[in-house]
């Protein structure tokens, strides 16, 4: 059986149609791999068989009757930020115990339309708030890559750890993510997947949890760039129930991929190349520059000025919504409550018993820097300076710059428990230095597996694109993929 | 007081120094701070976001070198006109399904301790 799990969502696509396989077979499959490696990967936090093979069978009767869809029988993960109408949903937060929502978001909604099947719900840091999925009520997510010759245990990435470890390790055929500072892009960067933070507006954000509305966004991380684009293209809808969904045609992006990069300029922002990043950082950025330039793009060096700002202004405009959004837990409508001699006793003593140290430590910031007296130095210069890097992406794209090329993450994935990390939030946050900018933008990116580093771990290109220009991603992405080849960890677990 | 972001060995170049004329938060700070958002904090606790939260507004204070003179705030990230519809009940009469997650409700009621004496 373990076979079926290796496929790919096109190719087991084109078996299912084909009636090779059946997709209650397929999803079997994928349930028993789940029984095997959950323990030592911690990727799925509930697993949901019965709810699966019982969808697997109603695909299998729309397939045998002709009237499939786009994603019929195709086994998912779910990150636990998706509300699941009568599942588990709690954001891995232990302040939205026993919370089963009563609906269903727009989302995975469109997923199941389209026929897609539901395996459970994912690991992720709390409230998708961290770089490593460390912050997890759950535990921690076990990157199914090592190092060469060692057994040190690795993070996956965060926030979105088991949807980035489920899709390397074969636990689904794709899962949903999402991605508020690189969020989907750095896990995508650490376990060898694809992953594509859509323009904002391009997915509902309706029954997906807030951490950021301003920032957060619903895409894919799938095992290749055309997986991705199959999910992304079911996943995107306009939604009357988030007025900030857009109202503009979803192209069908898999039909862009093979197309030729003739005629297309890349641009190459001198303000990524930091010091003291890894060499080999450095060495595939260039070598993604050489297969583009193959391809016939044009590379261009541009300037994005403010880049070095987008991380301590996200680090304002994140916390401040966050403390807005999660106001909402409270011991009153859902979740824990820790009874109080009075009301404001239960609510400080649930909120303190919830949140996890980083949730609390975000919602303090975000509070403080809304207060009386720093709304205007900190939150208002923050949005202020957030003009200025979506201006400097604009002027780029102004000058004729079709999308731009950078490195994904500053580094391979991490140990479990880095003390360094552990002991400085600041510099945990620096793991998101290259993707942030894109959400303070709100552009659509992408992470593209490039290569392996010198320990046999995975690194990620990253490429940017205009707003709503996502096509030109997966065109773009395809060609790095093409000459990258796929990168698949070796099964120890 | 500069400090440096040695160990991890991969972001010498994205030092974060910390100037001298910041606006830290102290122990009172952090309490009255945690108040608002209504998290109880032990002595403990307080004390180490103290150090926590100085290392984050020292991160983000080097954003008050950048020149916004005439620049707007961000209130939209994409351009869009806000969306309207009709003025009318387009849902509602599910009040079993709001307080089925409530931990204490009667008779579709959220239930709390006493607010008025």
């Amino acid at each position: 059986m373990s076979e079926l799990t290796s496929l790919t969502i096109a190719e087991a696509r084109t078996k299912l149609r084909a009636k090779e396989i059946k997709a209650t077979e397929l999803t079997q499959a994928y349930i028993s791999a789940i029984e095997a490696a959950n323990d030592k990967l911690n990727a799925y936090i509930k697993v949901t068989p019965e709810k699966a093979l019982q969808m697997a069978e109603a695909s299998d009767a729309r397939l045998a009757g002709g009237k499939a869809g786009e994603l019929e029988g195709i086994p998912l993960g779910i990150k636990d930020l998706f509300a699941t109408e009568g599942i588990h949903t709690q954001a891995c937060s232990h302040i939205l115990d026993g919370f089963k929502p009563h609906y269903e978001s727009t989302v995975t909604q469109n997923l199941w339309d389209d026929g897609a099947v539901m395996l459970g719900k994912l690991n992720m840091d709390e409230f998708a708030m961290g770089s490593s999925n460390e912050t997890s009520f759950y535990g921690p997510v076990i990157n199914p890559w090592r190092a060469e010759g060692s057994n040190q245990q690795l993070v996956p990435g965060g926030s979105s750890g088991g949807s980035a470890a489920a899709v390397a390790a074969h636990l689904c055929a794709g899962a949903t993510a999402t991605d508020t500072g690189g969020s989907i892009r750095q896990p995508a960067a650490f376990t060898g997947t694809v992953g594509m933070k859509p323009t904002y507006g391009r997915c509902s954000r309706w029954g997906t949890v807030a951490f950021a509305s301003s920032l957060d966004q619903a895409g894919p991380i799938a095992r290749d760039v055309r997986d991705a684009a199959i999910l992304l293209k079911s996943m995107a809808s306009v939604d009357a129930k988030d007025t900030t969904s857009v109202d503009l045609p979803i192209p069908d992006y898999e039909a862009v991929l093979g197309q030729s990069l003739k005629g297309m300029k890349i641009g190459i922002p001198n303000e990524y190349r930091v010091d003291g990043m890894p060499e080999e950082i450095e060495t595939l950025w260039q070598q993604g520059i050489a297969w583009l330039k193959d391809a016939g793009a044009e590379i261009v060096n541009i300037s994005l000025p403010h880049t070095k700002y987008a991380l301590p202004a996200y680090y304002i405009v994140a916390p401040a919504e966050a403390s807005s959004n999660l106001a909402r837990y409270d011991g009153v409508r859902y979740g824990l409550r820790v009874d109080g001699k009075d009301i404001a006793d239960m609510y400080e003593k649930t909120r303190a018993a919830g949140f996890g140290k980083e949730v609390k430590r975000r919602i303090m910031i975000g509070t403080y820097v809304l207060s009386a007296g720093y709304y205007d130095a900190y939150y208002i210069q923050a949005q202020k300076v957030r003009t200025l890097i979506k201006r400097d992406f604009d002027l780029a794209f102004h000058a004729g710059v079709d999308a731009i090329l950078t490195p994904a993450t500053p580094s391979s994935a991490f140990g479990i428990s880095d003390e360094d990390l552990a002991a400085d939030p600041v510099k945990m946050y620096l793991n998101d230095i290259f993707t942030v900018t894109v959400n303070m933008a709100g552009l659509p990116g992408i992470a593209v597996p490039a290569g392996l580093d010198h320990k046999g771990l995975p690194l990620g290109l990253q490429l940017i694109g205009k707003p709503f220009e996502e096509e030109t991603l997966f065109k773009t992405a395809y060609v790095i993929e093409q000459a990258a080849g796929r990168f698949t960890p070796a099964k120890w677990w | 007081m500069p400090v440096a972001h040695g160990g991890h060995g991969l972001y010498s170049g994205w030092e974060t120094s910390y100037p001298e004329n910041i606006m830290s938060v102290d122990l009172a700070t952090v309490k009255r701070v945690a108040r608002l958002a209504r998290i109880a904090v032990s002595e403990d606790e307080a004390n180490r976001m103290v150090g926590e939260l100085n290392g984050i507004l020292g991160f983000v204070e080097q954003l008050s070198e950048v020149n916004v003179e005439g620049v707007e705030a961000m209130t939209s990230v994409t351009p869009m006109l806000m969306k309207k519809r009709t003025d009318a009940v387009t849902d509602g009469s599910k009040a079993a399904d709001i307080v089925a997650n409530a931990p204490v409700t009667d008779q579709n009621f959220f239930l709390v301790p006493k607010v008025v004496e």
